[in-house]
């Protein structure tokens, strides 16, 4: 697998990333540098192996299955205080004092 | 009193016994960092007037005669990733250097209730993201036991003013070895708690199923003692577990005679520098003396751990980045007509080069047609790579390894080529990947007078047995 300029193209839209010419030409390189070093993963076969996503539910609570795994990340549904709106405003670039202010979504 | 080499227990009852006062003992760094910072680049934000006002509290009971909690007037440091309400924390990237945070971290909370004076916040890579310092987006920091060399990281402002006498301690983080690998490169002790053990709550996530917030130190009993004050399960974390916290530093001074030890083969082969085996081989013979039984172990997956590595992390940590939007957090580029153009052009300007290069890398392998490939197969390797360790802890109760192939190395040497970089983690990413504790700790210097560390990974939730083997070893250096 050969990453080009497009596909770089293509993944700094998924991940809202503008890259100057320099940039992008660079980034082929490393991606492909680090790439081929990833490829070593493929010397194994995994075809019967569960993937692992998180290590707590698999370590902290083994006789437990499902959801039922996840319960110490459970607790009651209760209203608790939060942050004040104006301190959630408090590092925005750009407010109406009650609300975000962001440039035009919809084009007219 | 020798403010450089001063540990948790010198430096409290030196205020307990009002030999020096709390303010006396945070201004005397103070001045240290004042005088010799300016080589160093540890800190990036000094917090005195909080630092000062916590320690007259401290002065104030300790006037009393009230009994002193376990960290009284002990100025600390905590790394730029987290939060302390109402100072900056910039997490190291030019994307926060004004933001403000909203609210403490609790592990930050928990080391002032236990009396810690705060006194500023550590430099460190960008968004954690680093093995050397360099990534940092204001300036790198150099390491005190020789300038011309990185302290390691992503860490490594908390490691280098722990060397260089400007905090009796630090917090850190560890997401692929960023506590353990600058704590070898700076000659002090860092510890890696068990994924769950210390709450993230406030703690600017990378990758969230491997980020560890940890303590460095200049001994194994302080390593212990923070970690007795910062762990413990937070109903503000989700992913915090409730499993009960130790006395972590009553386990120094404990007999290791009996304890079984792995030495995993997977780990010595080429590559490691052979001073460094070999002052970890002394390490071993000496462990074998005090009654501990060597045992020869495998981990066979353990070369697929970087690739493994650095598909989840940069996966993770693209999807934890999506929220530096341009929108909450400060910065937003100027003069952007539409949404989506703010949205890159305040990321492309905010974020320094790794920081793209590790959310491209993880967009692309999240990305239709390469996620199987990629992320699923990762995954899947992390599974065998967890299978390895539960393996061999059915043998030992602990695994001694290296944690760098190399000590420190220079400024600007591996900056141009990300994958030597990467392989710097070579000996610590498994420890994330798996969730393991494990503790880095000084074993000697090199011909060349720098520092060398030496690595004991244990098992899931058994601190205990790390610190009272790592407190053994140590000993026997003395």
């Amino acid at each position: 697998m050969k990453v080009t300029e497009q596909d770089v193209a293509y993944v700094a839209d998924l991940a809202n990333l503008e890259l100057t010419p320099d940039e992008s030409t660079r980034m082929v390189a490393d991606l492909n540098s680090i790439l081929g070093h990833i490829d070593k993963l493929n010397e194994l076969d995994t075809s019967n192996v569960e993937p692992l996503a998180e290590v707590l539910s698999a370590f902290a609570s083994t006789e437990r299955k499902g959801s039922e795994k996840f319960a110490y990340a459970q607790r009651a549904d209760e209203v608790k205080p939060g942050l004040s709106r104006e301190v959630a405003l408090g590092n925005a670039p750009d407010t109406d004092g009650s609300c975000f202010r962001v440039p035009k979504v919809i084009e007219r | 009193m020798n403010i450089n080499t001063l540990t948790i227990d010198a430096a409290r009852s030196l205020v307990e016994s009002r030999e020096i006062s709390a303010h006396a003992l945070a201004e005397a760094h103070y001045a240290q960092i004042a005088a010799r910072d300016g080589a160093i680049g540890s800190f990036l934000t000094l917090t005195k007037e909080r630092a000062l006002a916590k320690a007259d509290q401290i002065d104030r009971l300790a006037e009393r005669g009230d009994p002193l909690p376990p960290l009284a007037g002990v100025p600390v440091g905590v790394k730029d990733v987290l939060m302390t309400r109402g100072e900056r924390t910039t997490a190291g990237s030019r994307f926060l250097d004004k933001f403000i945070a909203p609210y403490d971290a609790t592990s930050v909370e928990k080391l002032e209730a236990a009396g810690a004076v705060v006194l500023g916040k550590m430099n460190c890579d960008e968004f954690a993201m680093g093995s050397s310092n360099e990534n940092s987006a204001f300036y790198p920091v150099h390491n005190p036991r020789d300038i011309t060399r990185v302290p390691g990281g992503s860490s490594g402002g908390s490691a280098a003013a722990v060397a260089a006498g400007f905090a009796v301690a630090t917090l850190g983080s560890d997401t692929g070895g960023s506590i353990r690998q600058p704590a070898a490169f700076c000659g002090v002790v860092g510890l890696l708690p068990t994924y769950g053990r210390v709450s993230r709550y406030g703690l600017i996530a990378f990758a969230s199923s491997l980020d560890h917030v940890g303590p460095l130190a200049r001994s194994v009993k302080d390593s212990a003692t923070l970690l007795e004050v910062i762990a413990g399960r937070d109903p503000h974390d989700s992913t915090s577990a409730a499993v009960p916290v130790g006395k972590y530093s009553e386990e120094c001074g404990r007999d290791v005679k009996g304890l079984r030890i792995g030495i995993p083969k997977e780990y010595f082969g080429e590559g490691l520098n052979p001073e460094i085996r070999e002052a970890i081989e002394r390490r071993i013979d000496g462990l074998r003396k005090a009654g501990c039984e060597i045992v020869s172990v495998s981990l066979p997956h353990t070369e697929y751990a970087v690739p493994v590595y650095y598909i989840v992390a940069t996966a993770e940590a693209s999807a934890n980045l999506a929220r530096f939007d341009g929108v909450r957090y400060t910065t937003r580029s100027p003069q952007t007509k539409t949404l989506a153009d703010m949205y890159r052009r305040s990321r492309d300007e905010g974020f320094g080069a790794e920081v793209k290069r590790r959310i491209m890398l993880g967009t692309y392998a999240l990305s239709a047609g390469y996620y199987d490939a990629y992320y699923l197969k990762a995954q899947q390797v992390r599974t065998l790579l967890t299978r390895d360790f539960q393996d061999a802890f059915t043998s030992v109760d602990a695994i001694v390894t290296p944690v760098t192939p190399t000590v420190a190395f220079k400024l600007g040497e591996k900056t141009d080529d990300p994958v030597a970089m990467y392989l710097n983690d070579i000996y610590t990413v498994t420890a994330n990947l798996v969730g393991v504790p494990g503790i880095s700790l000084p074993c000697g210097n090199n011909s060349e007078g720098l520092p060398i560390g030496i690595q004991i990974l244990g098992k899931h939730f058994d601190e205990a047995t790390v610190i009272r083997l790592g407190h053994a070893v140590e000993q026997e250096q003395q």
